[in-house]
């Protein structure tokens, strides 16, 4: 088990998260005091919150693209509530978001399973849709901290046991996502479909039912992240986390989560946010100007998949009776 | 009710009801009816023998049972009530299960979760416990003697490793009718015996087993009864007991087997290929043989014995590592696919859908693909030409199509393999190698691939024929090398060409036994 | 068909017309006429020669990307850094107009930074075979990243006069250059699909990739080939926008990626891969223009114009998958 866990991508991971922080300590200690380490973390909850999402959809051999834009409409449709209703409270808040979220993750999921569009091409065209729809019910204008009412602002920076709701709400969706992906025939499915679709079929699993279960799933935490993301920030516009898709696309591959479908896990996804998170964090800290930071995630990236690749590559049918024992 | 229609006569079922019968199933594909009207019957206890040539139907009523495809008519009875599978899990519930040729099982989860993904055990709140299936997964394992840790990866495995743990999931299962598809093809002499005391234990314990097979010897050692397709129609069933070995084959081909091979002179001319000492580092060892103009080269072999690896090796998909290959004399370097075409070695696929045809172009864009640059002038295209050359070609090999710019992929298999030899033979090559040539094409179109190979040979092409039918090799080569486990076995040519002797090299049995 | 003794098969099963007529291109034609002609009935100012000329800058540039986009995408493959290259080569570019190279100097600093950008991409996907998608979005953050490290918050202006002309010169009347250079490599890229034996592999690869490599084709050699000819455009487009622009910023065309995938798509180019046409391009170019064009004109903001881009990249998709579904439910 320990040998297993030794030589997986998993620890490989931690390892480089480990060594940075190091690396960063041994010149600005104060970087990994345990301040700065929940700010980080919680700095990098919405990343975890949508890799987690990504994750399930890129295990079944798809793509989301419109997490950001469904977190944007998502988070402009709560932030008008609260102008207008200011009264509401935030658990219903919290239920609108993950519901509009949900139903746009659906949309996604029937017409990649309904219609058999391919998913890089759904989530593009719903991705620009859902942009248009923020503005069309915005006019374009913003939403700023004064307008939203104290209750809808505090919500992810209440503090319950040391840690900000933001980053209870990350830790939350972490543990329900550990069972779900391990522990339900939903969560095996997403393995099976996108190892080998053809033996799930067999297997009596419906590839295109779980597909879309999947993109719902990553609707729904978008849902949730744009509640939080305009909450966090104070301030809802157009423009939210514009390219974001892109950034949680990354954390997913960092984490080993393989885009040809079938083989990644939970931990992966969380240490690839948290990875990318750490390097955000300390490059002011280090001094290295932040315009540095999509440069090394880019670059984190290529290596990340030629590393995956190199463990992964498929191996030829062993035949020679002495070839299996030594392969 | 349906009286199937019984050529053999040989119905005795008197002893006990099928669980499972089917009738009047037909099942039609664009341009193919891969079913026409089949009966087919399983009885508690018994193991019943599917038996037909490639191509027969034996994988589409496989696909059939296990509600992978929905028949277009006939009717699905369970314990004498009509029912219907819609989809692959009705078929499972109902208690059919089935271990494929291919094993389709996933290679980035656990054997455990191999065994019992869909039926996994549950624990508090439905959710799946692991402890308790790595459990029932070690004692089914067990079961079947296998010494595999349920908690290692599946890709981990061997192929032999991977069909017991196949078998472990059919077991898990607690299925009534369980579909073996040529279960035995890549195991062992040593794993086959313990595949059989395995059907014994299935039969005792009550189950209908459906048995596909192309090995007679296993067919009369475990089987209760037969049912015999030929071109996806039922054309006999009944007791094992009743019948010999002669009459199923006859039963099977619907001819006597050796009238159907072109008559050939043999006499060939110089050497033209001459491989020696090739070795590959996980699937061959130590190659070595020559060929020559005029000549057909039989490559048989069981299932994996790496015939078709070499192949790819000299065609440049792989790369050897150890060995010479010389043409005409000369040595070549054979680095890729554009290289061996140069060098005048060809090679038409067994995978037909993959790596032969490429569905979605026009049959004449197939057939110029590897001959563009006589078509083209500077690297542009000439349509004229192309047409010209591929109805040079096609029309030889008497192609039956709607139009030349038609895709491929609308033709019959035996059309589409036409097609790819098309493609080879306008390049004008000196060695073609043919893997599996009519696996899986119609009688018509077998006997036209047949007729035509044996031409090019007059013609002083070289062959290389690797098949798994021994009537093919031995009616086709004028010498046959048998691989097993990815060496060769044996070189055979004149009196030695036997059924038997074939048999006994690729199996690796000594000349005393059986 | 022939009843001659020998089994007769024509070269063609339908005529010129009759597959012309029932093509991708005819129906996304008739979608840009009916545009069009919407919009000159919309504004009065939409039939005027100069704010037409003005408005296909609008797709000219992104374009002449797609044209090489289209080849890539038909082969089975995808580049998400074009964007990207874009920005790192008007960046290569600037910083060479800073040094005080010329006008030809410059263009060449661009033309070569956009040719190893795709050469970096084809060798990591041709070469250790890694999935195109995620080495670009990797590349994608890496170019762009680079620009950021180079700029900062900074811009490069100093463009000599004589770089303008690609951007804002015009050849004749209302004629630009870009218009002329967009025109150049669509009958480039047209016949280099259409009319080539590069062109005969690229469809084959899309279709099969496997298949192609059993037929002698040199497939690695191909995919290669292609990431450089998407990273040589990206960069004429850079010389372009960045001559329009005449400035550079990190942040320069972003999000451009997406527009020329779809752009590709709406062209009738397989995602998947396999099957593909430049002249259809050239009209999803037209189309994506036009709809940009006459919404402008009747003050619709531009994100607004996304939507329909949105609707009409899956509606084109989906109308005839639902259209075939109900054919099928209706046959049973």
């Amino acid at each position: 088990m320990i040998a297993q866990f030794v030589k997986s991508r998993e620890a490989l991971l931690l390892a480089a998260i480990a060594l940075l922080l190091a690396l960063i300590a041994s010149r600005f200690p104060s970087f990994v005091s345990p301040g700065n380490l929940v700010a980080v973390f919680n700095d990098t909850s919405t990343l975890i919150l949508l890799a987690l999402g990504q994750m399930v959809v890129i295990l079944t051999r798809c793509i989301d693209l419109s997490v950001a834009a469904n977190l944007a409409l998502t988070g402009m449709v709560v932030a008008m509530l609260n102008t207008v209703a200011p009264g509401v409270p935030i658990v219903a808040i919290l239920l609108i978001a993950l519901t509009l979220g949900a139903v746009m993750g659906a949309i996604n999921g029937l017409l990649v399973w309904k219609l058999e569009i391919p998913p890089i091409v759904v989530t593009l065209g719903t991705m620009t849709i859902y942009r248009g729809i923020i503005f069309l019910i915005s006019g374009g204008e913003w939403i700023n901290a004064h307008e939203m009412s104290d209750a809808f602002k505090q919500f992810p920076r209440a503090v319950v046991l040391g840690l900000p709701m933001l980053s209870w709400c990350a830790i939350f969706a972490v543990a329900a996502f550990v069972v779900l992906v391990n522990r339900t025939a939903l969560g095996r499915a997403f393995f099976a479909v996108g190892g080998n679709p053809r033996a799930a079929v067999y297997t009596g699993i419906d590839v295109g039912r779980t597909q879309f279960f999947a993109f719902t799933l990553s609707g729904t935490l978008a849902g949730l992240t744009g509640y939080l993301w305009v909450s966090r920030f104070a301030v809802a516009y157009v423009d939210i986390a514009g390219g974001f898709e892109l950034t949680v696309v990354a954390a997913c591959v960092i984490g080993g989560i393989s885009i040809a479908g079938g083989v990644g896990s939970v931990a992966g996804a969380v240490l690839g946010a948290l990875f990318l998170g750490v390097i955000n964090n300390a490059l002011p800290v280090v001094n290295i100007s932040p315009f540095w930071q999509l440069a090394i995630s880019g670059a984190a990236i290529i290596v990340a998949v030629a590393l995956n690749a190199q463990s992964s590559r498929t191996k030829g049918r062993v035949i020679l009776k002495t070839a299996e024992q030594t392969a | 009710m349906f009286v199937s229609p019984d050529v053999s006569g040989a119905t005795d079922a008197a002893a006990s009801e099928p669980i499972l019968s089917l009738s009047g199933i037909t099942k039609t594909f664009p341009g193919v009816r891969a079913l026409s009207d089949v009966s087919l019957e399983l009885y508690p206890g018994q193991v019943t023998a599917l038996v037909g040539e490639n191509g027969a139907g034996k994988s589409t009523i496989v696909k059939v049972l296990t509600g992978i495809y929905r028949p277009d008519e006939g009717t699905i009875s369970v314990d004498g009530q009509e029912t219907r599978f819609p989809t692959a899990r009705a078929a499972s519930d109902a208690g059919i299960t089935a271990i494929h040729q291919e094993t389709v099982l996933f290679d980035e989860l656990t054997v455990a979760e191999n065994i019992f993904l869909g039926h996994a055990p549950r624990g508090r709140r439905g959710l799946i416990d692991w402890a308790t299936m790595r459990r029932q997964a070690s004692e089914i394992l067990d079961r079947v003697g296998a010494e595999i840790d349920p908690s290692v990866l599946l890709k981990d495995l061997g192929i032999a490793n991977k069909h017991l743990v196949a078998i472990s999931r059919a077991l898990s299962i607690d299925a009534r009718v369980v579909i073996m598809d040529e279960p035995t093809a890549s195991l062992s002499q040593k794993e086959i015996e313990e595949l059989y005391e395995l059907v014994e234990k299935l039969k005792a314990d009550g189950k209908a087993i459906l048995f596909i097979s192309h090995k007679f010897d296993e067919i009369f050692r475990i089987a209760d009864r037969y049912t015999v397709f030929r071109d996806g129609q039922h054309v006999g069933a009944g007791l094992m007991a009743d019948i010999t070995e002669d009459d199923l084959v006859r039963l099977m081909v619907g001819r006597s087997v050796d009238a159907i091979f072109p008559e050939r002179s043999a006499n060939p001319g110089d050497e033209i290929l001459k491989v020696d000492g090739y070795c590959h580092p996980t699937e061959f060892d130590d190659i070595s043989f020559d060929l020559r103009r005029g000549e057909i080269l039989g490559f048989y072999g069981l299932v994996g014995a790496g015939r078709s690896e070499v192949m790819q090796a000299l065609f440049g998909i792989t790369r050897p590592s150890a060995g010479t290959v010389h043409v005409d004399g000369a040595p070549v370097e054979i680095h890729s696919t554009a290289a061996a075409v140069e060098a005048g070695i060809v090679y038409v696929p067994e995978d037909r859908g993959k790596q032969g045809a490429i569905i979605g172009l026009p049959i004449f864009q197939n057939v110029t693909l590897p001959s563009l640059s006589r078509t083209s002038r500077n690297g542009f295209i000439r349509l004229a030409e192309e047409f010209e050359l591929t109805r040079k070609y096609t029309e030889r090999l008497d192609l039956r199509a709607a139009a030349l710019d038609q895709d491929v992929g609308n033709l019959s298999g035996g059309n589409q393999q036409k097609v790819v030899i098309a493609k080879w033979l306008a390049t004008e090559p000196k060695i073609i190698i043919l893997d599996e040539p009519t696996k899986g094409i119609d009688i018509g179109s077998k006997a036209a691939v047949h007729a035509f190979t044996a031409e090019l040979a007059a013609q002083g092409l070289a062959v290389i024929m690797v098949s798994s039918e021994i009537p093919e090799v031995l009616g086709m080569s004028d010498r046959v090398i048998v691989m097993r486990e990815g060496r060769m076995a044996a070189e055979l040519s004149g009196d030695q060409m036997t059924p038997e002797t074939l048999v006994r090299h690729a199996a690796g049995i000594s000349e005393g036994r059986s | 068909m022939s009843t001659a003794t020998h089994h007769h098969v024509p070269d063609r099963l339908n005529g010129p017309l009759h597959r012309t007529v029932r093509s991708w291109e005819s129906l996304l034609l008739a979608v840009a006429v009916a545009i069009f002609v919407m919009n000159s009935f919309a504004s009065p100012y939409f039939l005027d020669a100069w704010n037409l000329s003005d408005a296909t800058f609008n797709f000219t540039e992104k374009a002449m990307i797609a044209f090489a986009m289209a080849l890539l995408i038909t082969s089975g493959e995808i580049d998400l850094s074009v964007a990207s290259i874009i920005a790192l080569s008007s960046t290569a570019m600037g910083a060479a107009a800073e040094a005080g190279l010329g006008m030809p100097g410059i263009v060449a600093v661009g033309l070569v930074t956009g040719l190893a950008c795709g050469a970096f991409n084809g060798a990591l996907v041709a070469g250790l075979g890694l999935p195109s998608i995620v080495v670009t979005i990797g590349t994608m953050s890496l170019f762009r990243g680079i620009s950021y490290i180079v700029l900062g918050d900074q811009a490069y202006t100093s463009y000599p006069p004589s770089f303008a002309v690609f951007g804002q010169g015009y050849v004749g009347w209302v004629i630009t250059v870009e218009m002329v250079l967009f025109v150049l490599f669509a009958v480039i890229f047209g016949v280099v699909l259409h009319k080539t034996n590069f062109g005969r592999a690229v469809l084959a690869i899309g279709n099969n990739a496997t298949g192609a490599l059993f037929s002698g084709i040199r497939v690695r050699r191909v995919k290669f080939i292609l990431f450089l000819l998407t990273g040589v455009m990206a960069a004429v487009a850079s010389v372009c926008l960045t001559s329009r622009l005449g400035s550079t910023r990190p942040s320069i065309a972003f999000g451009w990626e997406l527009e020329v995938v779809t752009m590709v798509v709406l062209g009738g180019v397989n995602i998947l891969g396999g099957s593909g046409s430049i002249p259809g391009v050239v009209i999803a170019a037209f189309v994506m223009g036009l709809v940009t064009f006459g919404l402008g004109l009747l003050n619709v903001p531009g994100i607004v114009m996304s939507i329909f881009i949105g609707l009409l990249l899956i509606g084109v998709i989906a109308l005839p998958r639902i259209w075939f579904q109900l054919q099928i439910m209706r046959g049973k």
